[in-house]
């Protein structure tokens, strides 16, 4: 197959790509530009699109020995991933960027650019794992779980996985990496990125009030009695329990916690832990690469988080909402992180949640 | 088969300058030094010069050897500037980064003022707008710099009558792309400063020359050994200077046969793509390039494109991150951004045969088809 290798700069990806050529295909790395302006060099581990990190992927590039070029996707990225972010923090919710990127940028600006020109499909340096079956090519966790990135690919619906290619999700990430050294790749020890790549300072709140602004507004508990002020309440995560500079003590001195924030009046809900205590949840905009989910409850997993556990649940649709019910409680759960349903280590498919109880 | 059709970006290395440099690598010497080894070089060295002096047209001692043609821009353009009290640099707007920049830089950090000459939709610097601002500001003007031809389109300036609308003020021009393609001579023009480089015209990447007036007299940007007239100090480069003459005096340019290639090119790309824009093509333009749009598509997709079909040719700008931008030479000429990001530079030179031609017009129609297809939906 002719495909497209997604080239950060990263390691992952110069191994995906290297491996991709080995089994045979005919490959054309790609670095995508996701900033107009782009920072110079990475700080420590964080951002993901500087000129140093195009430096590396073409330099992967030339010793893994394909073509390589830079596509600009700057613009895509702000209107698919940037903006979305902002104007869901401004909502109240807790976005997820890189599942974005992956749905609006990764596997779609790219992959629809590249069949367009004559190839076949993407190949990326995704911990995940592909599988042919009968009911088509079905996406599984990685064999490293501590890798395992299949939840922000659970966004990708069956045609975007059928133009994926995760050659990656067999191997550990410690074996990646050595892996890297004998082919040569001299990002073999660069440092993995994590944080969000287009805050680049690590300090996401102070990211958000630059651009939306910090109007103060009421901190209150769960009577609507007024407690303190909160800075701009996008700032604040559901479950957040330090830095909310309260000084009106609880009746038996217990923490307070981040319960609900609401955007229209600008307030934050602070309240005891047991009441960030979440059984359901409800997720719209269902994405499914896997079995098509029914009104008929069955048993699996969900997971909320990038890393978090696999939690048992039992999951069903009910008119276009995606509904998990989980056995035993989860504490604190935002709102706008998506919820992605497994059976065993299959994903079923995602939604993004919009209520929980 | 794999065609090479970017030689304004750079060309391969004639075998007389690949022989002369391997001769030279072999030979022990600075030529700054007194002893026979030194002499032996210098005597190298001095020979390489006079015979570009003899090409360019000007005094052996009016060339002075440089790391690039960009370094030799950077000496001419802030030197001439350094080298008088007055403030005003008027550049074409078409002008190569290795000249705005530098006068950009020093309107930023020397209180120059920085004048662009405008260019008509053919791509020729208007002379009547320069005849306005010598009229009106000729008294403060430090110097002129407008390029001979343009590295994008190929275009041909009216370098001549600047040089004559110039007067008194000091005029350089950037003769990277024409230098042994087309006529030119520095005595004839009058120029008080000419850029030329090695690897343009058959010779080695690494080396270029400014020449400059003789008793003209600027600023160092290098200081050291003293070298090259106090300009230019650092050890002769002596294998790449003797290349860069071999290759100059070997004369391989065959202007007309690399015409009629282009011609035959755009004549081909036109019959495939009619809606296809040939940039410059009704002005003077220098034998090798050729400058075409294909709406509706992006550059960077038709590289890529270009390039697994073994087609080798060139977008123009890119930014630091390797972007492709929109070229402020086509933008100047009067197209959109879409448009000029919409365009593809193909170079000639003098190891393309006419079925290179033939190859590359044979993959276009898929190309164009696929690059359609590509920004079509980057639009969805």
């Amino acid at each position: 197959m002719k495909i497209i290798a997604a080239m950060s700069g990263g390691v992952d990806s110069a191994v995906a790509a290297a491996r991709a050529v080995e089994a045979g295909h005919e490959v054309i790395g790609v670095h995508l530009a996701l900033s107009s302006n782009p920072q110079k060099y990475r700080s420590g581990a964080r951002g993901c699109c500087t000129i140093e990190d195009s430096h590396d992927a073409r330099r992967a590039a030339d010793v893994i020995g394909i073509p390589f070029y830079i596509w600009d996707m700057a613009d895509e990225f702000h209107a698919g991933v940037v903006e979305n972010f902002m104007s869901e923090y401004a909502a109240g919710r807790t976005p997820n960027p890189c599942l974005r990127c992956n749905e609006k940028i990764k596997f779609a600006a790219v992959l629809d650019r590249a069949k367009a020109m004559g190839f076949d499909g993407v190949v990326t340096g995704h911990y995940a794992r592909t599988q042919e079956t009968s009911e088509g090519r079905t996406l599984h966790r990685a064999v490293d779980p501590l890798k395992d990135q299949s939840y922000v690919l659970a966004v990708l619906n069956r045609e975007q996985i059928n133009g994926a290619i995760f050659p990656l999700g067999d191997t550990e990430k410690v074996d990646i990496r050595i892996e890297a050294e004998s082919r040569g790749l001299a990002v073999a020890q660069k440092p993995d990125s994590h944080d969000i790549c287009f805050v680049p300072s690590g300090d996401n709140a102070g990211w958000l009030r630059d651009r939306l602004g910090s109007e103060v507004g009421p901190i209150v508990d769960q009577d609507g009695k007024k407690i303190g002020e909160h800075k701009g309440a996008y700032t604040y995560t559901i479950g957040q329990r330090k830095g909310l500079g309260l000084t009106v003590p609880t009746s038996d001195g217990s923490p307070r916690f981040v319960l609900k924030i609401e955007p229209v009046t600008n307030t934050v809900v602070v309240g005891a832990r047991e009441d960030l205590a979440v059984t359901s949840m409800r997720g719209e905009n269902p994405i499914f690469c896997g079995p098509e989910v029914g009104a008929a409850p069955q048993r699996g997993f969900v997971q909320v988080r990038a890393h978090g556990a696999a939690l048992d649940c039992t999951y069903y649709m009910d008119n276009k909402i995606l509904i998990a019910e989980l056995d035993a409680p989860l504490l604190g759960l935002a709102t706008g992180q998506a919820m992605v349903i497994y059976d065993g280590d299959r994903v079923v498919g995602s939604a993004t949640i919009c209520e929980t109880a | 088969m794999s065609v090479y059709l970017d030689h304004a970006a750079t060309t391969p290395m004639f075998d007389v300058a690949i022989d002369a440099m391997n001769t030279s690598l072999r030979k022990l010497g600075n030529p700054s030094s007194l002893h026979t080894e030194g002499r032996s070089t210098r005597k190298d060295v001095e020979d390489a010069r006079e015979k570009i002096a003899r090409v360019v047209g000007c005094l052996a001692s009016e060339v002075i050897f440089t790391g690039s043609g960009t370094e030799a821009n950077n000496a001419a353009i802030k030197g001439l500037f350094w080298n008088s009290p007055k403030k005003v640099i008027v550049v074409s707007s078409i002008e190569h980064h290795a000249v705005l920049d530098p006068a950009h830089w020093l309107v930023e950090h020397e209180g120059a003022e920085l004048i662009e000459i405008p260019v008509t939709t053919h791509g020729v610097i208007d002379l009547d707008f320069l005849r306005k601002v010598i009229t009106a500001r000729g008294s403060e003007i430090a110097l002129i710099s407008v390029m001979h031809s343009n590295n994008e389109t190929g275009v041909i300036q009216p370098v001549g009558e600047v040089v004559k609308l110039a007067g008194d003020i000091p005029v350089h021009t950037d003769a990277v792309q024409s230098f042994t393609k087309v006529p030119l001579s520095f005595n004839d023009l009058g120029l008080f400063a000419m850029t030329i480089s090695g690897h343009k015209v058959g010779g080695p990447l690494g080396i270029g020359a400014l020449i400059l007036r003789r008793a003209v007299e600027i600023p160092a940007l290098l200081h050291g050994g003293g070298q090259e007239r106090d300009i230019r100090s650092g050890t002769l480069n002596a294998p790449s200077i003797v290349a860069f003459a071999a290759a100059v005096e070997a004369k391989l340019y065959d202007a007309t046969k690399i015409a009629q290639m282009r011609d035959s090119f755009e004549a081909g790309v036109v019959a495939l793509r009619p809606d296809a824009v040939i940039n410059g093509h009704t002005a003077p333009r220098l034998p090798g390039i050729s400058n075409i749009t294909f709406p509706g598509t992006q550059s960077d997709s038709l590289l890529l494109l270009m390039d697994s079909e073994k087609v080798s040719c060139s977008t123009g700008a890119a930014c630091t991150a390797g972007v492709h931008r929109p070229s402020h030479v086509l933008m100047a000429m009067g197209l959109t951004d879409v448009v000029s990001q919409s365009s593809l530079r193909f170079s000639f030179g003098t190891t393309n045969t006419q079925p290179d031609v033939e190859y590359a017009l044979s993959v276009l129609p898929i190309v164009i088809e696929r690059g359609l297809a590509a920004h079509a939906v980057g639009k969805k």
